[in-house]
């Protein structure tokens, strides 16, 4: 079964074959290329597109959507999340983070942005010269380090949440019509997709942001704008398939409107595959917002963000090697986090996905 | 063939135009491209000069016509803050960047089809889960905060390595680690994919059943067929790897194509950051375009749809 219907001109793929699990070279290639090298978890990415790019193979009714027949026979929710390792540690250090982001305010022993030149790079605790006053030592500037990295996960959970939701809501819109409707408005899309595939995504941030003006909401706005690509595709993809399924085919006979079949029949199908691919491009979002932090076309000082800390410190870290390592340390984790919650809810809600 | 390739041509043309309309637009996104090209704080009357020397008084479709009209002809414009024409400026650096995007792409699949091959080979075991463990920390990794480890570990710790510059072959080492190890999760995915799927092949019974030695198998019938999605998303991956240079390189002072973009982009020389934009998404537009041509000649099937 080819995914694309017959009459169906797609830009993005040369064509269909159907035995292949990651379904076109350019298609597979496109969705692995550009930025989400960049900002990371390119091959979970992937494996989630190739997930719903690829069920030509499968029988249709093996479509998106948690498995509705065994339920009575499942084990309870809270068993299965905690069988499912990887959403399991991913979900819980990610709960973790969320957690000091939320309290920040309350549980930083100092103000991270009172400076104190007389405390200048202070050593962590677990060296010689640390101490109990600032668990984590204190920067260049003298401002403690733990209160920085406790609301530097507040600037990277805002970006994170804000540019996957954005960008998700402009990628489902063009990959659910793009799918849905098929014929023009697909080759429109696609091309879009392709255009905006074609233009380096850290390159046309850095610039847009140097030209507008650096600030959170900049960052997150430009981030918002150039990131649908991939919601694009996999939504594409997904909803062609529900659309090819008997129910559709049913409410469409029983006179529903394209609007009702969407939102009641297509869109509760496509969700799960909608949520992995938020997880991804939030990670993705939040390491691209670090880069362009760290370049100093980002965030502005005197804000904690975990990128422009790395940027700050660049000078010191021969010397004073924790300035980095640390905002390093805890923006791996939550990239790490994110990832590993993103494959594990994958597996989760798309479990006959699984090979 | 021949109607594929028309068809896919017309496509990149057509990208690559909308794409000099994106890259022309960018300096527009400021509102008054005169103010910025002057600065904050500049005269209302160098303003109007400036206005009229870019000829930035025009409409803004003449403005662009002329600007694609010139560049078709070779005149790429003068850079502001080099005062040099910006094509020379820009082809001199092209080669340090190609440079070190076939590096960095070695460099992932150096890393790759060992773990990859691996990985397929005792699929479920514990090799198989190290070299998925490897993956998902690798990609954890920024690469701008590994780039600095990398430059703590050889340049400070062991000294063999210098920091930054671009003179001999020792200073692109680093920089094409950086850039390569990103990528190498998802070829080292792919690779083990179509591994696990070729070795279930009958033409692999058939030659161990020959009695071939394994490694015979293994490399020259199994490898072969497994790593051609592999090569198809090396030509993109190259693309990528040009514009993640912006960082790698301002890390490594690293004279080529992406420092030159973030220079550009902080010295306000909008000519050149334009260009560039236009030059990496181009570069993209045709690897692209290779990568589907050469898929269709190696892959009927795709022709025939």
């Amino acid at each position: 079964m080819s995914l694309t219907p017959p009459t169906t001109i797609d830009p993005t793929r040369p064509g269909a074959q159907s035995t292949q699990s990651l379904d076109s070279p350019a298609l597979a290639a496109a969705a692995l290329s550009g930025e989400q090298a960049v900002t990371g978890a390119t091959d979970l990415g992937t494996r989630a597109l190739a997930g719903a790019a690829a069920p030509g193979a499968q029988a249709a009714p093996g479509a998106p959507g948690p498995g509705s027949q065994d339920r009575g026979t499942r084990p309870s929710l809270a068993r299965r999340i905690w069988q499912n390792k990887a959403l399991f540690t991913g979900g819980g250090i990610l709960l973790l983070i969320l957690l000091i982001a939320l309290l920040a305010p309350w549980i930083s022993p100092h103000d991270p942005y009172v400076q104190n030149l007389a405390n200048r790079t202070i050593p962590p605790v677990w060296s010689e010269r640390g101490s109990w006053v600032h668990p984590l030592g204190t920067d260049q500037l003298g401002r403690d380090y733990l209160s920085r990295i406790f609301y530097g996960a507040r600037i990277s959970l805002l970006i994170g949440a804000s540019v996957a939701l954005i960008s998700g809501i402009i990628g489902t819109v063009m990959g659910m019509a793009a799918g849905y409707f098929g014929g023009r408005v697909d080759m429109v899309v696609s091309f879009l997709v392709t255009t905006r595939l074609s233009m380096p995504v850290i390159l046309v941030a850095l610039a847009t942001v140097a030209i507008v003006g650096g600030s959170l909401w900049v960052v997150i706005l430009v981030l918002g704008l150039l990131k649908w690509d991939r919601f694009a595709v996999v939504m594409r993809s997904a909803t062609q398939q529900v659309r090819s399924l008997e129910y559709v085919a049913a409410a469409q006979a029983a006179g529903a409107s394209t609007w009702r079949i969407v939102r009641g029949e297509v869109l509760p199908n496509v969700v799960p595959h909608l949520i992995v691919i938020a997880t991804l491009e939030a990670a993705s979002a939040i390491l691209l917002e670090a880069s362009l932090s760290f370049l100093g076309l980002g965030v502005q000082p005197p804000l904690p963000s975990w990128g422009l800390m790395i940027s700050e410190a660049k000078a010191y870290m021969f010397f004073s090697f924790w300035l980095i390592s640390i905002p390093g340390t805890a923006l791996a984790l939550l990239i790490f986090a994110i990832n590993l919650a993103g494959d594990g809810l994958h597996q989760f809600l798309t479990p006959q996905e699984r090979t | 063939m021949l109607a594929f390739m028309t068809k896919r041509l017309g496509l990149a043309i057509l990208v690559a135009l909308t794409v000099s309309i994106l890259a022309f637009l960018l300096l527009h996104l400021s509102g008054d491209p005169a103010l910025a090209l002057a600065g904050e704080g500049a005269r209302q009357a160098d303003i109007e000069m400036i206005r009229k020397a870019y000829g930035l008084d025009r409409p803004i479709v003449v403005q662009y016509a002329d600007w694609l009209w010139r560049i078709m002809q070779g005149d790429f414009g003068m850079s502001v803050y080099f005062k040099t024409p910006a094509g020379p400026l820009i082809l001199a650096k092209l080669g340090t960047t190609l440079m070190l995007g076939v590096a960095a792409l070695g460099v992932a699949l150096a890393v790759s089809i060992p773990l990859g091959v691996l990985a397929a080979l005792y699929k479920g075991s514990i090799i198989d889960r190290f070299c998925l463990a490897i993956a998902v920390l690798g990609q954890a990794l920024p690469n701008f905060f590994f780039a600095l480890l990398l430059i703590m570990f050889f340049s400070i710790s062991l000294r063999i390595l210098p920091v930054s510059g671009s003179g001999t072959w020792q200073h692109f080492v680093m920089p094409a680690i950086a850039l390569g190890y990103y990528i190498a999760p998802a070829f080292m995915r792919l690779i083990r994919a179509g591994m696990i799927e070729v070795l279930s092949a009958d033409y692999i019974r058939t030659a161990r059943a020959k009695g071939l030695p394994a490694r015979t198998v293994i490399f020259k019938h199994a490898l072969r067929n497994a790593i051609v999605p592999v090569v198809a998303l090396a030509a993109v991956q190259l693309g990528y790897l040009l514009g993640g240079s912006v960082v790698i390189e301002t890390i490594f002072a690293l004279d080529g194509l992406g420092y030159l973009a973030y220079q550009s982009i902080t010295f306000k020389d909008y000519p050149v950051m334009q260009l560039i934009v236009l030059l990496l998404s181009v570069l993209y537009v045709l690897l692209t375009l290779a990568s589907d041509i050469a898929n269709a000649w190696l892959d009927p099937r795709i022709r025939v749809s």
